[in-house]
């Protein structure tokens, strides 16, 4: 029987069996200030050594300004957990990226685009949304502290082989559809937790059609439908990005690389354990209306009432997600107005989500009462976006132009929304207080949160192109 | 660490589908650079009316006087899920729960959960309702957990859970996970020494 591309990545990677477990060697563990100031403190107990600071890459981006480099910015609990970020790479010999560096960014943002993350690599970090970078065709999964500092201690973790799941979206998506509504339209089909003890691989001509960048959006957010990672095989536009990154193996190594990358794929005769298809023309933008990213609907469908499912569990969740949401079964999304709108996070704040926003966003005005950010993921794709003014374009039209990082996708800066506040956002989690106590959150691609900024409400982005 | 191995306890219950991890610790907690003192914090948002954390809100479940000082909280499907943050376990733990009896659990929050002693028992719905319905019905019911035999009861009722061999061998020991691989470093050597260069 043929092997699936995780199957081929997992046994790339076995070390050894651990009493019935497995353990796994880690070739990129990447940190940042909120997840690993505990597992550091476990290794000083301990009097462990950091195994491979090589292989280990700090940033600053959760817990961060996007107003200022001030570490203080956010005030002094910030600070601390900061500046711990920096004595313990200093200690323990890790590059740190921080905050006004060149290469500072969202984790999931900077770790592609030094060409860090490679097809066939095991990738972890103390982040969720580490699944990010599967779209590489690397193996690549979120961690507990208690993990990292394993992986710390030892390159390795104790894993259990999870099921695979093939999802496959075939045909060309229409005008105005992103890789957003895709992952989105997924996640509704599937549910928030249907793909839990599954790694998915995202498979079809809708998903070879697309940009490295897009396959990120689609991979980052696999951890929404409850799945421990997602995968795109490796293919050339995955090579061609990759080619002459700055970390990016050179000469015979990059040619040994290639060649093992191009048996990177489920073979034919794989056996997945569940499978699932899509068509991409009937895919429409998405907005969620709900506090999981499971409870979506296309921008011109009516909000499901709850009395719609058959399982009383998802009835009573859909029935206080209305109530927190403040909506009604049966509205129409288009009718609803919005205070605020967050461009950014590891889902959509790389150069292509900026271009599509910038696009909506030069046909007009932000609309009156309504605040708009726009938080690039990395200093690289600001400056990029800044070379081909799209800051100007932003800017003109009434957003904000910030400094990267995490920002409003989670709050832990000053990036917060109030009780009642209604946003639409670039982000992946629409979670009760999420944003901010009381706030309501709204996902959706960079272009209709654009439109939405500029409407004042939301609107079906298709209707813009015509 | 001690180890886990029969709990007889009181049961707080959280009737919700779906109870991420945002909403078990919420990110303005996220800041502190140790692992204690995250009980206080634990369901802020539901718990408390205030920011301060000094009104708590009567209507919320866990805040009811007779669960008062309950060892397992009882949920729904998909406990745990959102963020990677171990927060989550070291705020149920430093609470005082010891075990969370639900119809699924996210994998990660799972997996963290085995390093910190917080047993995750996931039953099927009915059997959800029945441990729901014994708890409301008299919400000082003992309820007994049995983790080398796999097995919860209620009054009557006896429910065999599932849970693979090493899970169940880590709680009940409580080992240092680290130190046990750390005696395999032979073989990390050996496969590091065999790598290509691009890896």
């Amino acid at each position: 029987m043929g092997k699936t591309l995780y199957d081929k990545i997992w046994d790339m990677h076995l070390v050894a069996q651990a009493g019935t477990d497995n353990l796994i060697y880690i070739d990129r563990h990447l940190i940042h200030e909120v997840t690993s100031p505990q597992a550091f403190a476990g290794l000083e107990e301990k009097g462990r050594k950091l195994r491979r600071p090589d292989r280990t890459f700090a940033t600053m981006d959760h817990s961060i300004s996007t107003k200022s480099l001030a570490l203080d910015a956010c005030g002094p609990a910030n600070q601390l957990q900061l500046r711990t970020l920096m004595e313990n790479c200093e200690k323990f010999g890790v590059e740190l990226f921080p905050v006004g560096h060149k290469k500072q960014g969202i984790v999931h943002v900077i770790g592609p685009e030094l060409g860090l993350i490679l097809p066939g690599m095991t990738v972890v970090c103390g982040d969720s949304h580490t699944a990010t970078h599967g779209a590489f065709g690397a193996l690549a999964f979120g961690i507990g502290t208690s993990e990292v500092e394993h992986v710390f201690a030892t390159q390795t973790l104790k894993q259990g082989k999870a099921k695979a799941m093939k999802v496959e979206v075939n045909g060309t998506l229409s005008i105005g559809v992103t890789a957003k509504d895709i992952i989105l339209a997924i996640i509704g089909k599937i549910g928030h937790a249907g793909a839990t003890g599954y790694v998915l691989e995202y498979a079809g001509s809708a998903i070879a059609a697309l940009s490295m960048e897009e396959r990120m959006t689609i991979c980052n957010m696999s951890i929404e439908a409850g799945a421990k990672a997602g995968l795109i095989a490796p293919d050339q536009i995955t090579f061609d990005y990759l080619k002459d990154k700055e970390r990016a193996p050179k000469g015979a190594d990059w040619e040994a690389a290639l060649a093992c990358w191009q048996n990177l794929k489920s073979d034919a005769d794989a056996q997945f354990d569940t499978v699932v298809s899509l068509t991409a023309e009937d895919i429409k933008p998405q907005v969620t209306w709900g506090t999981n990213p499971g409870q979506v609907v296309a921008v011109d469908e009516p909000i499901p009432a709850p009395t719609s499912f058959s399982d009383a569990v998802e009835r009573t969740s859909a029935e206080k997600a209305l109530k927190y949401m403040g909506l009604e079964a049966g509205q129409k999304l288009s009718d609803v107005a919005i205070s605020h709108v967050f461009i950014g996070s590891c889902t959509n704040s790389r150069i292509e989500d900026l271009r599509a926003a910038a696009k909506i966003a030069a046909k007009g005005k932000v609309a009156a009462g309504v605040n708009a950010i726009v938080v690039p993921g990395s200093y690289a794709v600001k400056q990029q976006a800044e070379a081909e003014q799209l800051d100007k374009v932003f800017l003109d039209a009434g957003f904000e132009w910030r400094l990267p990082g995490c920002s409003m996708c989670l709050g832990m800066n000053d990036d917060l929304l109030q009780a009642g506040d209604r946003c639409a956002s670039t982000s992946n989690r629409n979670f009760e207080g999420r944003q901010g106590r009381g706030a309501r959150t709204h996902l959706v691609s960079p272009a209709m949160a654009a439109a939405a900024a500029l409407a004042g409400h939301f609107v079906d982005v298709r209707e813009l192109d015509k | 660490m001690t180890g886990i191995i029969q709990l007889r306890a009181k049961a707080a219950p959280l009737n919700r589908a779906n109870v991420d991890t945002d909403q078990i610790i919420p990110k303005q907690f996220l800041t502190a650079v140790t692992r204690a003192g995250y009980g206080k914090h634990l369901f802020h948002d539901w718990r408390y009316l205030d920011l301060e954390e000094k009104v708590p809100n009567p209507e919320f479940e866990l805040n009811r006087p007779e669960h008062q000082g309950s060892e397992i909280l009882l949920a729904r499907e998909n406990f745990g899920c959102g963020s990677s943050r171990e927060h989550a376990p070291w705020s149920l733990t430093d609470y005082g729960f010891k075990a969370v009896i639900a119809t699924s659990f996210a994998d990660i929050f799972y997996g963290n959960c085995m390093n910190n002693q917080l047993l995750p028992i996931a039953l099927d719905n009915s059997q959800m309702d029945k441990l729901f319905a014994a708890v409301d019905a008299d919400p000082q019911v003992q309820i007994e957990i049995d983790l080398p035999a796999q097995h919860v009861r209620v009054g009557e009722h006896s429910f065999a859970f599932e849970i693979k061999e090493h899970h169940k061998y880590k709680l009940i020991k409580g080992l240092d996970a680290i130190g046990e691989t750390l005696e395999l470093v032979a073989k990390i050597d050996a496969y590091e020494q065999q790598l290509p260069a691009w890896r």
